[in-house]
């Protein structure tokens, strides 16, 4: 029988950890443009979008993500695309991480005094104006800290992804597994490798909300 | 698109995702009550317990919320075993979930605690009681009040998070709709019908939460 080292193990969880910043990557980016659009749905004029944004956050904040994996995974299948394990990890990571962004977000422009809607409508500006140049401003400061600390759910999520059966930090916790009889170790080390990407984004949302109050109790 | 749905493996199978919701639902019990519990020791320990254990729990805290819970899972379920703990899949599960619950939930009581202003502390011990009575009869009800709504969601977010059982043979909702799949490959109809009751449990476990709010809080029952 082949003995694995340390390294060894280390140094294949470490290949595989790649793909798992890849993915939370695209899914945070991709997640972030569609959770704007729903940002625009859910504070818009027109009752039928806003409850049009509502009951999609409201769908995917309230069914388990890997059922939502499931789905993209097999339900994909009907429409007769092959679908490959990288494309629905990627769609339902977006969809799913734009549903709590959104809703985050949503927050913080409701959190924007309601005297700068009106200041900035009797400067005639449009909504989209006002949107641009007065609220998301003020709100994108509110926003930063839930949303660092948001990256931290979907870095954790993507280990859902294993079990539709994309190969990340996860599935070569299981694969290496498999190979060396050693789960303690290897799943030890796989829980580390997410501290270590996980920990520094919880810190910094954490500094970062304090640095914020500090900026608002001297306004 | 030539699919055709087919719903009628739900009478065949019905027994299993009963089984499985039944098993969800027990899940999700031991879950909240006994990871509020250690949430709450948790909390109290950061918040106001003795000097030496605050770094022990902040260090449970730190790795639990910054970890999946599938790897929690597994290290529990496959590593420990080498340590000479053997757990059945259930018990497995269910220490998982008491463990993540407690995590997450004692950052948000403790932000309870830390927000009860310092009167209620001195008022506690000028009526000569001792720092754990004081913390058990006048902080801990008002503090858990103010955060319920948090835990609450985070409650429900631990229950959709339980779907992932399934991976280490837990026979929960995920399990029988993977079981269904299986055996009909009707796989998007399964997993169809178990997001929609999983739906269905995160509203009604929302519910449930919001009436045992109002029943343990009596200020708020008085109003």
């Amino acid at each position: 029988m082949i003995e694995f080292t340390i390294w060894d193990i280390l140094r294949n969880l470490l290949l595989a950890t790649r793909w798992t910043i890849l993915l939370s990557l695209v899914s945070f980016v991709g997640g972030g443009l569609v959770g704007l659009v729903l940002l625009f749905l859910r504070i818009s004029k027109r009752k039928w979008l806003r409850a049009l944004a509502k009951y999609y956050i409201e769908l995917f904040q309230g069914t388990p993500l890997l059922m939502q994996l499931f789905i993209a995974f097999f339900g994909l299948g009907l429409f007769g695309i092959d679908v490959p394990a990288w494309l629905a990890a990627g769609l339902a990571l977006i969809l799913w991480s734009a549903a709590f962004l959104g809703e985050i977000w949503r927050g913080c422009v409701e959190a924007i005094a309601k005297g700068q809607w009106e200041a900035s409508a009797s400067l005639a500006m449009g909504r989209l104006q006002q949107m641009r140049y007065v609220i998301l401003p003020q709100a994108m400061r509110i926003a930063v800290p839930p949303t660092v600390g948001f990256s931290v759910q979907v870095i954790k999520g993507t280990a859902l992804t294993s079990i539709i059966g994309f190969v990340e930090l996860s599935k070569a916790g299981t694969v290496v597994t498999n190979a060396t009889f050693q789960p303690f170790t290897v799943y030890g080390l796989v829980a580390l490798i997410y501290f270590a990407l996980c920990w520094p984004l919880s810190k910094s949302s954490q500094i970062l909300e304090r640095k914020l109050n500090v900026a608002h109790r001297n306004h | 698109m030539n699919y055709q749905f087919e719903f009628g493996w739900l009478v065949e199978y019905y027994p299993q995702i009963v089984k499985g919701i039944a098993i969800t639902i027990q899940l999700i019990a031991v879950g909240a009550v006994a990871g509020i519990a250690l949430g709450t020791v948790c909390a109290w320990v950061r918040a106001l317990g003795p000097a030496w254990a605050k770094p022990v729990v902040a260090a449970y805290v730190e790795l639990i919320r910054n970890t999946p819970f599938l790897i929690q899972l597994f290290f529990i379920f496959f590593g420990l075993p080498s340590l000479g703990l053997k757990l059945s899949e259930l018990q497995a599960a269910n220490i998982a979930m008491v463990v993540n619950l407690g995590a997450y939930s004692s950052e948000i009581i403790r932000a309870g605690i830390q927000a009860t202003p310092k009167g209620q502390f001195e008022a506690g011990a000028s009526l000569a009681m001792t720092p754990f009575e004081t913390f058990r009869h006048v902080v801990l009800i008002p503090s858990l009040e103010r955060i319920w709504p948090a835990l609450s969601s985070q409650v429900v977010i631990v229950m959709l998070g339980s779907a992932v059982v399934s991976q280490i043979a837990a026979e929960d909702l995920t399990f029988a709709a993977n079981f269904i799949q299986s055996r009909t490959f009707r796989a998007f109809e399964a997993y169809m019908v178990s997001t929609a009751v999983y739906l269905l449990l995160a509203i009604l476990l929302r519910q449930v939460l919001g009436t045992v709010g109002w029943l343990i809080f009596p200020r708020r029952a008085a109003r």
